[in-house]
């Protein structure tokens, strides 16, 4: 049996196949069964779903449907949910319900989507694994002993294992991609300023941004084009139009020039990501595509500049949290100061301190010249090589992790290690560039993932190969043993 | 780079996180490693490069009007804060 993808499923509730009741029956029951096995989601929400679905079936039988209409979803537990509990993955906010919808939320609820629950993630949407969560791990569908990714792994496990055909997600360094590798779904990061901010928990504000994680390429056009576009209450949302990316899938790729970048296909990475990422790449050969080999000398300072600005941004987007106003506070502060130094201590695990004291460090008197500005020069150094291959190719493509998923708790000694796991994937998120991941083989039972990156607002152009590759291939269809029926 | 004990006493204290006596050596050693990494970056030719703080080149921070553009939710933010009273958010007495 097929699994489904949205697009299936919205074509089922148009002709009246199932309703958007029975779907959403469907999924809640699906999440709760898989629950105790991948510990995917923080929340279930199910009186809400239910809401939601009989609202969805109205608009449905009104003729008032559009293609999300109806639809269950989750939504990465980073946005802001109004009435439902928005915990980052952290104890911090582990009692914080919040009072308003992030616009992603309102956006895709507008649409008539229904959440069936919050995803899962690393806490505060730092780590690589999601072993950082108050909630506890993820496990990867694949084999139960294994890591997700993160730090959308809630995310991008949910779709693997169907428990619905999307998930939301936000990219900070890798977060959509990565976890969308090692779990074999279809994960994409827009563009810096595509899709609002607003209501998305901040981690590093020059970086951070929104996405989505979806079984394929066709499944996020459809769903970018309901989340993107300018919003008035994100300062960093950019007032561009927002083409159709439905209509740009089926764009011929004869003749589109595929830059490989050298850097990544060299010591590190495993010879058996290796392999089918470049079966991937002859794939779009065959379909038309030129490919030239590309290099980005500054690449593989990639990882410590990142290590530079993010925890320092991280540090300041932080210490909003001070047990005042919302959040953890500690018991019986004995002044201010113990307030806030105790509350930090409890609210915020191991991972997200080390960031916390990082950043502080870098932005200190007398280290911030010699980490953070040469970090940021390195950033602009790094963006203009991306900007300068982009003037000889149409999208450039990399492997998306260097290895398949890493067994639960390999990796949590070494922060340095953890880190690596984001080499390939870091620069797009410092030039600010759009860039996808899709399944493209397996190596060992595990999937591997290959990742496209674009020139600035390029998503038409990543999602139209991915869409092309994905009509003659089936990576993206294969489901996890344990979870192989389709719940619709 | 090795950081010190002190210094990383020096680094919670301005981060305001209160760290137990066992913690102070485990972060010294992994924040020193993260420095370490981080170095890298000192062979990076940078010269006269501009330090980037916005990754989309001519993009501004808009500004809105200082204007009221909803209405007084104030009771509902409460309901998340851990002690109120009257409406107000109560701290620990900072003023002897």
């Amino acid at each position: 049996m097929t699994a489904r993808t949205l697009a299936q499923l919205a074509a089922g509730l148009a002709a009246r196949k199932y309703s958007s009741a029975e779907l959403t029956q469907a999924a809640l029951a699906r999440v709760q069964g898989a629950q105790p096995r991948l510990n995917a989601l923080i929340s279930i929400t199910a009186e809400s779903a239910q809401a939601a679905a009989a609202v969805a079936d109205e608009r449905l039988a009104a003729g008032k449907a559009g293609p999300l209409t109806g639809i269950p979803m989750i939504h990465k537990d980073i946005f802001c949910t109004a009435g439902v509990l928005t915990t980052c993955g952290s104890r911090m906010l582990s009692n914080f319900v919040s009072p308003y919808d992030a616009t992603v939320v309102a956006r895709l609820k507008q649409a008539g989507m229904v959440m069936v629950g919050k995803a899962n993630m690393d806490e505060f949407a730092m780590g690589s694994s999601n072993e950082t969560s108050f909630y506890g791990p993820v496990k990867n569908p694949w084999d139960e002993t294994r890591v997700p990714g993160g730090s959308s792994g809630g995310s991008a496990a949910a779709v693997a294992a169907r428990l619905a055909s999307l998930a939301t997600a936000t990219d900070t360094g890798g977060s959509i991609r990565q976890p969308a590798a090692l779990c074999g779904v279809t994960g994409l990061k827009p563009t810096y300023g595509r899709v609002s901010r607003y209501g998305m928990i901040a981690f590093a504000s020059s970086l951070d941004q929104a996405g989505v994680i979806t079984v394929s390429a066709e499944d996020a056009a459809l769903t970018l084009q309901a989340m993107a576009g300018f919003d008035p209450r994100d300062s960093t949302s950019v007032d561009a139009p927002v083409p159709d990316y439905r209509a740009a899938l089926d764009a011929p790729l004869t003749g589109m020039k595929i830059g490989i970048l050298k850097e990544f296909f060299g010591e590190g990475l495993a010879s058996e990501v290796e392999r089918p990422v470049r079966e991937a790449l002859a794939t779009l050969v065959k379909l038309g595509a030129v490919v030239k080999e590309v290099s980005l000398p500054s690449l593989p300072l990639s990882v410590p500049t990142y290590y530079v600005v993010a925890p320092a941004e991280c540090s300041s987007n932080l210490a909003r949290f001070d047990g005042v106003r919302y959040g953890h506070r500690c018991a019986e502060p004995r002044d201010l100061r113990d307030l806030y130094t105790r509350s930090r201590a409890e609210g915020f695990g191991a991972e997200v301190k080390r960031r916390i004291m990082t950043g502080t460090y870098v932005l200190s008197a007398g280290y911030y010249d010699a980490y953070a500005i040469k970090a940021q020069k390195v950033r602009a150094v790094i963006t203009d090589e991306f900007r300068r291959a982009f003037q000889d190719v149409d999208l450039l493509l990399a492997p998306t992790a260097p290895t398949v998923a890493f067994g639960l708790g390999d990796k949590t000694s070494d922060p340095i290690t953890m880190y690596l796991n984001d080499i390939y994937t870091i620069g797009a998120n410092l030039a600010g560039l759009p860039a996808l991941s899709m399944p493209c083989g397996f190596a060992g039972g595990l999937p591997v993932g290959v990742q496209l990156i674009g020139p600035h607002f390029g998503e038409a152009k990543l999602l139209g190969a991915a869409h092309r590759y994905q009509q003659v291939t089936d990576w993206h269809l294969k489901t996890p043993a344990g979870f192989a029926e389709a719940f619709a | 780079m090795s950081l010190t004990s002190k210094e990383i006493e020096t680094v919670a204290g301005l981060a305001r996180l209160q760290l137990t006596p066992d913690e102070i050596p485990v972060y010294a050693q992994s924040l020193s490693r993260i420095l370490g990494m981080v170095g890298q970056l000192d062979k990076a030719e940078t010269g006269l490069v501009e330090p980037m703080a916005h990754p989309l080149a001519g993009q501004v921070q808009r500004l809105r009007e200082d204007a009221i553009s909803s209405g007084n939710e104030r009771d509902l933010y409460q309901r998340n804060a851990p002690q109120v009273e009257a409406g107000l958010y109560l701290v620990p007495k900072v003023i002897e």
